[in-house]
């Protein structure tokens, strides 16, 4: 089942998708073309992994890390399907991440590998857009780069956790203006969705609605004001951006 | 005496109360009154704000990894699992020996900031509070210190939001840690390499802080360390105190977080 959230004709409602047709909780049937997407859920902590594909990592001439290389956004960052995501004057580097979103469906500390996917609601696509040229050495990917506003596609809905039979074999693809631009697959993960579930619940309580976005493989390349982004993943679904141009501080 | 906003415990809604921040009172409290967390956004850190911060790395700031002193804010959050209020427990994890204890002045904000200019960016503040950031020790700012960070507990806030009018100027107020009542740390907000201010517009120009979102404008250099059995009192000029205590993992699941 694919569950969305959706705002239609001044309301907020969570939805089920069936083909182009969308079942509000209201009872309403309305077509996609008459909502606006938002993300998918109202999440909690937003977790990402850096550097969590091998070949990723050697694109960026980084050795692959020892232990996942962690970051935290907050949900400024999220915008749904169809969204829009304002790209800043001076960036000559914006580039687009197909990722897996693993969605978290209950509370849990310590979970080991094995009882992982017991503690997973679902699944989704993100895409989490980078400016490499803000890229400083504190704390990095420090939050210029990661955690602007909008700068998280995610959605169009979670697909449940029974609907994607083994998450660690998905293609994921990145098309820029219908041209594919990346192309990888979960399964060359350097960290699993299990390892990772074990990994951050070893030390913190995990929460229902927590969402980890589990990294890019190799091929981001930039991306410009007008062009469209749609990342996919296999079995998931297809989520569409467009990139805008960042409006200037206003003049106070 | 100040109006500051207070989370009762087992009341829904904070309550504007009158509160003596140098007694840590309550005006119409019987003193039996419990505390909650006071905030309900994002809580954001900024790290590397207080000028020593810089001392303290030194020429090393010019060196691999970091290559060169930092430009934009150096952000981190804490997340919803580190939240806990006044006069909690705070859990030593389990194999470690002893944790660093930062004492942050927390910006709480009123309204939604956006690329807010440096000369406005207080009407966006609702008011200030006490934040106490714990952390695993780390030398290394290099990579995001999520599991140094972000442990169960790690973020204590409290006792209540004093109103931002009522605070006189927020970057000039003495900030100290006592540990089992000795004076431990003494810093003051006059030390930010960022004011108050220059923050919000800093931060504000590549994300927004929404209203209810917090920031914590830094750690004074040299975060004490402490650990289980200790208390550490966080005590900052116009605000108030936050005191928490430390236990072992064993007997914090043991007792539980009373």
């Amino acid at each position: 089942m694919k569950k969305a959230r959706v705002s239609y004709k001044g309301n907020v409602y969570e939805a089920i998708v069936e083909g182009d047709q969308l079942l509000l909780e209201s009872g309403q049937t309305v077509h996609e073309s008459k909502v606006t997407w938002l993300p998918p859920l109202e999440t909690g902590t937003i977790f990402a992994l850096g550097l969590n594909f091998a070949d990723h990592a050697s694109e960026l001439a980084f050795n692959a890390p020892k232990e996942p290389l962690v970051f935290l956004k907050g949900p400024n960052t999220l915008i749904g399907h169809h969204g829009e995501t304002p790209r800043p004057t001076d960036v000559t580097h914006m580039h687009y991440e197909c990722e897996l979103a693993v969605v978290i469906g209950r509370q849990g500390k310590n979970i080991t590998k094995d009882e992982a996917y017991d503690y997973v609601a679902g699944y989704t696509i993100a895409n989490d857009y980078a400016f490499r040229d803000y890229l400083e050495n504190y704390y990095r990917p420090n939050f210029r780069v990661k955690n602007r506003d909008n700068c998280t596609p995610i959605g169009p809905w979670i697909m449940d956790k029974d609907d994607v039979s083994d998450p660690m074999n998905l293609a994921l693809r990145t098309y820029v203006n219908g041209t594919l631009e990346q192309e990888g697959s979960t399964k060359d993960m350097i960290f699993s969705v299990p390892y990772l579930i074990e990994y951050l619940s070893s030390f913190m309580t995990l929460n229902e609605g927590d969402v980890i976005l589990t990294g890019t493989p190799k091929g981001p390349t930039k991306v410009n004001v007008g062009d469209e982004v749609v990342t996919e993943i296999e079995g998931i679904g297809r989520l569409a951006n467009t990139i805008i141009e960042e409006q200037p501080a206003p003049i106070s | 005496m100040k109006k500051a906003k207070v989370q009762l415990s087992g009341v829904p809604q904070a309550k504007e109360m009158t509160i003596d921040p140098a007694k840590g009172t309550l005006s119409d409290g019987d003193g039996s009154l419990r505390l909650d967390f006071p905030l309900s956004g994002n809580v954001y850190g900024t790290a590397m704000n207080y000028k020593g911060n810089l001392d303290q790395f030194g020429r090393s700031l010019h060196e691999a990894p970091y290559q060169k002193p930092p430009e934009a804010p150096v952000l981190y959050m804490k997340p919803r699992n580190t939240f806990t209020g006044p006069e909690t427990a705070i859990r030593i994890p389990e194999g470690e020996t002893e944790v660093e204890v930062g004492a942050a002045l927390a910006i709480v904000f009123g309204r939604t900031a956006s690329k807010v200019h440096e000369k406005n960016a207080l009407d966006f503040v609702s008011g200030y509070t006490i934040v106490n950031d714990i952390s695993l020790p780390h030398d290394s700012i290099h990579r995001p210190a999520i599991k140094e960070k972000a442990q169960d507990g790690f973020c204590a806030a409290g006792p209540w939001i004093v109103n931002a009018d009522e605070v006189v100027n927020p970057d000039d107020l003495g900030i100290r840690i006592y540990i089992n009542g000795a004076l431990r740390q003494e810093h003051s907000t006059s030390e930010l390499v960022r004011p108050v201010g220059k923050l919000i517009a800093d931060v504000s120009s590549f994300m927004t802080l929404h209203k209810g979102d917090t920031l914590l404008v830094g750690l004074p250099p040299g975060a004490p360390r402490v650990q289980s059995g200790d208390e550490v009192r966080i005590q900052i000029d116009e605000i108030g105190a936050l005191t928490n205590h430390f236990v072992s993992e064993r007997s914090y699941v043991k007792e539980g977080n009373r």
